[in-house]
């Protein structure tokens, strides 16, 4: 028991660098080019219906850090604190709804 | 994909939160039977993970980039129903602290980049889980199609949001012929990050695999009847 339970520790906790990695280190490499969605809108004549969301003031609105002029520091906080706060909030809905204990594969609906 | 806020009227938006609070209601109880102590951690990483790879944006050519939509990936992963709730958090706190997609426009990025990506993503790797051999290493494959398949399905049903309640005339059969082709572009990037994720988890720990129960489940039954014999 113990010995599965530190292997999962260790897995998650990969897991979990990985995440951070990506969105405090990979994220400053990220393409600023308009996406998919946002090309096919210039393109085709609809991006000017596109409005400010109510929170564009917010500090971390666009992934940037208001006061923050390092680059990368700037993208790399909403990155990690956001990455953070997913997984507290996701992992947190999952306890709750999950069912007690250990079950064995094969009774998975899949 | 993120829809920002005016691309549709109010009662289609109405309705896309209507439909995207109704499959996360749904999604919150069937969630249940997808996972137990060993998986709930896994969501939220799941999640966690999607979140920063969706700020990794990829170029796709001509002034174009693309990300990760993760619902296929999730789904394959944790469990469809778990995908749901995955995608929709991410969704959430992208839409209310990085003004990343609109406020109003939250359950139509629900529906699309959540439902649609984690329902259709799913439906395709169970079809080709049950045509390609019954081996661990097909699981990555048939993860990286469902995802390739997932986004421009995605492209499709904004699509037909638009014709609905589009707030700009266009012509929307270059809206759609656009969507899908620059969303099958996007789509390539989708698989390679969803196979490569997918291909990790299942080479380090394939017991936490959704998609994988089944075969695990027969490949340990099979391994305990040789230990008796």
């Amino acid at each position: 028991m113990s010995a599965t339970t530190s292997s999962n520790r260790r897995f998650f906790a990969a897991f979990l660098l990985v995440a951070l990695l990506v969105a405090g280190v990979a994220s400053y490499y990220a393409s600023s080019h308009p996406d998919g969605l946002e090309f096919v809108a210039e393109k085709t004549g609809f991006l000017h219906a596109a409005e400010d969301s109510a929170v564009a003031d917010s500090p971390f609105a666009d992934y940037g850090t208001s006061g923050v002029d390092n680059e990368r520091a700037s993208v790399a906080i909403p990155g990690i604190l956001g990455t953070l706060l997913v997984l507290v909030v996701t992992g947190g809905i999952a306890y709750a709804v999950r069912r007690r204990g250990t079950h064995a594969p094969v009774d998975a609906a899949a | 994909m993120h829809v920002p806020d005016g691309f549709l009227d109010a009662p289609t938006s109405i309705a896309t939160g209507a439909v995207a609070a109704v499959a996360v209601g749904v999604a919150l109880q069937r969630a249940r039977r997808e996972l137990d102590d060993r998986t709930a951690p896994l969501a939220g990483l799941v999640a966690a993970f999607v979140f920063a790879a969706q700020m990794v944006n990829f170029p796709v050519g001509a002034g174009t980039s693309g990300h990760l939509m993760g619902g296929a990936l999730a789904a394959v992963l944790v469990g469809p129903w778990t995908a749901v709730l995955c995608v929709s958090v991410v969704l959430a706190v992208q839409a209310l602290v990085m003004a990343d997609g609109g406020l109003t426009a939250l359950g139509t990025n629900i529906v699309l980049i959540g439902v649609v990506t984690a329902g259709v993503g799913w439906a395709v790797f169970v079809v080709l889980r049950r045509v390609l051999p019954q081996r661990l290493s097909m699981i990555p494959i048939s993860a990286a199609v469902a995802a390739l398949l997932s986004v421009p399905a995605a492209a499709a049903v904004f699509t037909g949001l638009f014709a609905i309640g589009g707030q700009a005339p266009v012509d929307l059969a270059d809206v759609l012929t656009a969507m899908l082709g620059w969303h099958v572009l996007i789509g390539i990037g989708e698989a390679a990050v969803t196979g490569l994720v997918v291909s990790a988890v299942v080479s380090t720990r394939p017991d936490l695999v959704y998609g994988a129960r089944r075969l695990v489940a027969a490949r340990t039954a099979a391994l305990r009847e040789e230990v008796a014999a």
